[in-house]
């Protein structure tokens, strides 16, 4: 009660009220900026930052990761983070555009629920428990070898005469369409040397 | 036709948009009116699983108003050869082909032959589907084909057993009328569409046909295709600037990964997997597999630079290029029957790499018991999908079902690396091969599936490197020697990439597959895609900006084969080698300089002269006389009927799906007889037709994508915009059936079929209508099938309530027809849920043994 009356500077406000009238978007826009994309659409907050694109370190050409258009994408990235993705527009079948889901394929990198970390799961087990990459691999490679043991078939019965197969359906793979080439032709080339047969991918579904 | 481009694909719906700018007139036939249907000149609705009547109902207006493209016709279809007078068409036999064999449930396939071919493989000698289904891609394995004994033909199309009068036959009774009863449309639908697209066909004009999963999901699946290349051939719309049948899938690489397949009865390139029983050896392989004439001739030298890329000097003339290093197939062991096998113990360890099945395969709830009965398990995902943790989360914990303590799968998940974190290649739906640049490193334990096969090869070679038993030489000669680098020693993409594309005898790569020998001197790991890595240079890393070429934009990545855009397109040209017109000028033979020529590069031998014809004893592509334009086809025809390759039938036919809810108004037979059935106690079938119980089950359902979310949503329902976008799961209905069933929009409904039952939100729209079949009011039921248990929204998915009920040639599922119930409400809970579904009529299980 005692100070507020007298603390009160009236030109001070005046002064304040009158710096907002001029920045007021539509007296910006009626004075000078007609259209509305220039000075009249800017503020202190807007003028602080920079497009994510322009900031980037490093642009790279790429192509979406969703359905089978194949549209460019522009990837630019930061100090070995993703800050943006954006159509090509060089591409000659998306144009620069991307659908909503390209467009969102920064978050399929980035999203909270993205795992980063091999997880294990014991027989019978409730809980998921931790195990280093190495390991993982090692101990896929010791099941792999154990499973086909125990169901390697050298042949098959054809009407009475032994058919050489030479082979193991106790294993099975499946996907394949969300991956790259080269990554198919490994799977198809390492499981068939196995054995394999049952390599299968979404081009059934 | 089955597809709805402009939610699902819609950066390249802007295409047909500019099209339509431009004039053209844009159809739209599908049981939904969706956003491509608005974008649409016309729509029109049909009942799913009916594509068939109505494809059919086209191609008998096209013929009996003799509106086909006849010169097209007469020179680059089959429509002149003579069939075996075998041959006995379904209008005949009240629903069957010749060749049925009830105790199996198959068709002997020789009467559908050319007449007087030899059948050089009887059906007999192959199990159901072991292989036969994707050789129908090559075109004529086992028809019998020689050049010595060409087929016999009567271009004057009168011969009434020849092609096109067989044609006109089998399609006489699909007429406005009756397609209008068995799809729902109105009979003046079928004849405006059936006109528009012969007034927009021919020399001056062509048509495009786009599809999608709404097509291939079906147990006609193949069929549906096959209608629509019987249409496109008859009006010369195939090889030709605007014209074709485009497949919209649905996967960056799917396309890839069928070329490259990781399928289980292909090699790379579209070689089958040997076979047991017919494939002793390399010898008669080739002999049983390769046709003598067309592209499919060089099958041998395909074959062994694979073998040559993958076994390099342990692949020898003398032990058949190791041959016998490949496992045999002997029956069906796609991903189906792999859960089969599951649920029958016999599938002790499964890797899941990029897949959901517990959410994405009909019948999910049979995928996620199956996985609790295997031994071992390794997901490689982005996020943990319900594929991983069905044994701590999924809805079988909730009903009892299954106990976490009694689970006794061994679960390893490892992250995966994303699309931006590797370099590598996708192949788009176009057969576009695009390279895609690393842009960072996968943090914490992210890796590529490459860094990951390739590790996973080094332990297992490891491991058996002492190893003396002869079942380890096929690991242990392969050949494994990429280069790594980078801090997680990444094997190099570009170096797997020259391996597919393939080098000669002095390791400089190749730059076409006609460069292949058959005599071991030459490697390459996928022959269609040879030259891909030409030059020793990435040609998919090509990036000429669009505005700087031409439409074609021949300098964007790499086409496979030899960077074609359009397959076939020598029949852009007329038989003697002359555009069809200046209009859709594209390759044409240039009689000054001798060649084909044009805006693409020919899919045809540059300088075969047009009026080239076969020497006697000819083979492989010597053989392709120089008017034949589909080059991988052992006639050089594009086949209208289909003599060999397919175990359904020659020609389409409309049969109703697996479970409907009206018979068959063409015949005694309700579904396609060779349809394939794996029912057991996880895949009870219901009452269908007139059969007593399927009353139960009156409405029509379908299945589909939304624009915001991805297939089983591993890679949409964790991304927080897309999540927002479409945060739950729904069904649409019509008003008429929310009328009958008590359904209000924005509440609950429970669907119900023989499965399982599941719980949506309900939109009322008139975007769903019911139709008028057979006199009878068919309502129908829209499910989009994108939630599970997980993610950032979660809910039940539309894949439990689908049967496992398969295509027989490629062994896709029905997941885009079926049956069902609707009430209003949620569904039960816990027990309660299993006891409600066994409420519902269901099919008896059949005997052990039958089929």
């Amino acid at each position: 009660m005692p100070d507020s009356p007298r603390r009160f500077r009236p030109l001070r406000v005046i002064d304040a009220a009158a710096a907002a009238l001029t920045s007021w978007p539509i007296l910006q826009q009626l004075r000078h900026d007609h259209l509305g994309r220039g000075e009249a659409v800017r503020s202190r907050s807007f003028d602080a930052i920079e497009p994510r694109t322009s900031t980037a370190d490093k642009v790279t050409q790429s192509i979406c990761p969703y359905c089978a258009v194949g549209c460019g994408q522009l990837v630019y990235s930061r100090d070995g983070e993703v800050t943006q993705i954006e159509g090509d527009p060089a591409s000659p079948i998306s144009r620069g555009r991307l659908c909503p889901k390209g467009a969102a394929s920064r978050q399929l990198l980035t999203n909270e629920r993205r795992e980063y970390q091999v997880k294990y799961r014991r027989p019978g087990g409730t809980e998921w428990e931790e195990l280093p990459l190495d390991r993982a691999v090692d101990m896929i490679a010791d099941r792999m070898i154990k499973s086909r043991a125990e169901t390697w078939e050298a042949t098959v019965d054809g009407d009475g005469e032994p058919l050489p197969v030479n082979r193991t359906l106790g294993i099975g793979s499946l996907g394949g369409a969300t991956l790259d080439n080269e990554e198919n032709y490994l799977i198809k080339k390492l499981f068939t040397a196995v054995g394999m047969i049952s390599v299968e991918n979404q081009a059934r579904i | 036709m089955g597809s709805n481009m402009a939610e699902n694909h819609p950066v390249g719906f802007q295409w047909v948009m500019e099209a339509r700018e431009r004039g053209a007139e844009v159809i739209h036939v599908d049981p939904r009116f969706t956003r491509t249907s608005a974008m649409a000149t016309s729509h029109v609705r049909i009942r799913p699983g009916t594509d068939i009547a109505f494809l059919g109902g086209v191609i008998r207006h096209i013929l009996e108003s003799e509106q086909d493209f006849r010169e097209y016709v007469v020179a680059y279809t089959n429509a002149a050869t003579i069939i075996s007078e075998q041959f006995q068409d379904s209008e005949d036999l009240d629903g069957l082909f010749s060749g049925w064999d009830p105790a199996s449930g198959t068709y002997d396939t020789s009467s559908w032959e050319y007449a007087g071919a030899t059948v050089t493989s009887s059906a007999g000698q192959r199990d159901r589907g072991a292989n036969v289904g994707e050789a129908a891609g090559h075109g004529g394995h086992g028809s019998g084909l020689h050049a010595d004994n060409p087929p016999r033909t009567d271009p004057t199309l009168r011969d009434p057993n020849c092609v096109y009068q067989i044609l006109r036959r089998h399609y006489r009774r699909y007429t406005p009328e009756m397609v209008a009863r068995i799809t729902g449309c109105r009979p003046e639908d079928l004849t405006a569409v059936a006109e528009a697209l012969c007034r927009n066909s021919g020399r001056e004009r062509t048509s495009a046909v786009v599809y999608s999963v709404g097509w291939t999901q079906h147990t006609v699946g193949v069929q549906n295709v096959r209608s629509a290349a019987i249409i496109q051939l008859l009006l010369g719309n195939m090889g030709r600037p605007g014209g074709g049948i485009l497949a919209l899938r649905g996967h960056a690489s799917i396309q890839g990964s069928t070329d490259i397949p990781t399928l289980y009865n292909i090699l790379p390139g579209y070689i089958p997997m040997p076979h047991a029983r017919a494939h002793r050896d390399l010898h008669h392989f080739i002999e049983q597999s390769a046709a003598e004439t067309g592209a499919w001739g060089d099958m041998d030298a395909y074959l062994i630079s694979l073998l040559k890329a993958w076994w390099g000097p342990a692949a020898t003339v003398d032990n058949d290029f190791a041959f016998d290093y490949l496992p045999r197939i002997t029956g069906d062991h796609s991903a189906y029957a792999a859960a089969m096998a599951m649920l029958d113990g016999t599938m002790k360890g499964y890797f899941l790499l990029g897949e959901n099945p517990a959410v994405g395969s009909s019948d999910s709830r049979l995928h996620r018991m199956a996985l609790a009965k295997l031994d071992w398990l390794v997901v490689r995902d982005m996020v943990e999908i319900e594929s991983a943790s069905f044994w701590r989360d999924g809805p079988e914990i909730e009903t009892g079902e299954l106990r976490s303590e009694d689970i006794g799968t061994e679960v390893f998940f490892l992250p995966a690396a994303g699309h931006v974190e590797k370099a590598g290649s996708f192949t788009n739906t176009q057969r576009l091969i695009q390279w895609r640049h690393k842009a960072v490193e996968p943090r914490g334990d992210c890796r590529s599936d490459l860094w990951f096969m390739y590790h996973l090869g080094q332990a297992l070679r490891d491991k058996l490197a002492a190893s003396t038993d002869p079942r380890d030489r096929p690991l242990l000669d392969l050949t494994w020697d990429y280069p790594t680098d980078g801090p997680h020693d990444d094997p190099s993409p570009e170096a797997v990439l020259r391996e597919i594309s393939g080098w000669g005898p002095d390791g400089r790569t190749l730059s076409a597959y006609s460069e292949l020998k058959a005599d071991g001197s030459t490697t390459c790991g996928c022959w269609i895609y040879s030259g891909v890595y030409a030059d020793e240079t990435n040609q998919a890393a090509r990036r000429r900006p669009r505005w700087e070429q031409s439409e074609v934009a021949a300098e964007w990545g790499w086409a496979w084969p030899g960077n074609r855009r359009i397959l076939y397109n020598r029949a852009s040209a007329d038989p003697e080698g002359r555009p069809w017109s200046e209009r859709k000028r594209y390759v044409w033979w240039d009689v000054d300089a001798q060649r084909w020529t044009g805006a693409d590069e020919p899919d045809f031998p540059v300088d075969r002269t047009p009026d080239y014809q076969p020497p006697s004893g000819a083979r492989a592509m010597d053989a392709i006389g120089g008017a034949h334009p589909f080059i991988v086809q052992p006639d050089g025809r594009g086949w209208l009927f289909v003599p060999s390759g397919l175990l359904d039938a020659p020609l389409p036919t409309h049969y109703e799906p697996h479970e409907s809810p009206v018979p068959n108004a063409l015949y005694g037979v309700d579904a396609s007889p060779a349809r394939q059935q794996m029912a057991r106690n996880l895949n009870r079938y219901q009452p269908s037709g007139d059969a007593a119980g399927s009353a139960a089950y009156p409405y029509v359902m379908t299945t589909y994508r939304l624009t915001e979310h991805h297939t089983a949503g591993g890679m949409s329902r964790t991304v927080p915009h897309l999540a927002e976008l479409q945060p739950e799961m729904f069904c649409e209905v019509g008003p008429g059936l929310a009328k009958e069933r008590g359904l209000r929009h924005g509440d609950w409904a429970t669907i119900i079929t023989a499965r399982s039952a599941i719980e949506a939100r309900v939109m009322v729209t008139d975007r769903i209508r019911p139709l008028e079949v057979g006199g009878r009011t068919v309502h129908q039921v829209g499910l989009p099938y994108h939630w599970g248990s997980r993610g950032l929204v979660t809910g039940d998915s539309a894949n439990d309530l689908f049967p496992i009920v398969l295509d027989p040639n490629v062994h896709i599922q029905e997941g885009k027809a079926a049956a069902c119930d609707i009430r209003p409400g949620r569904r039960p809970r816990g027990r309660a849920l299993r006891e409600f579904v066994q409420g519902y009529p269901r099919e008896p299980l059949p005997a052990e043994g039958s089929r």
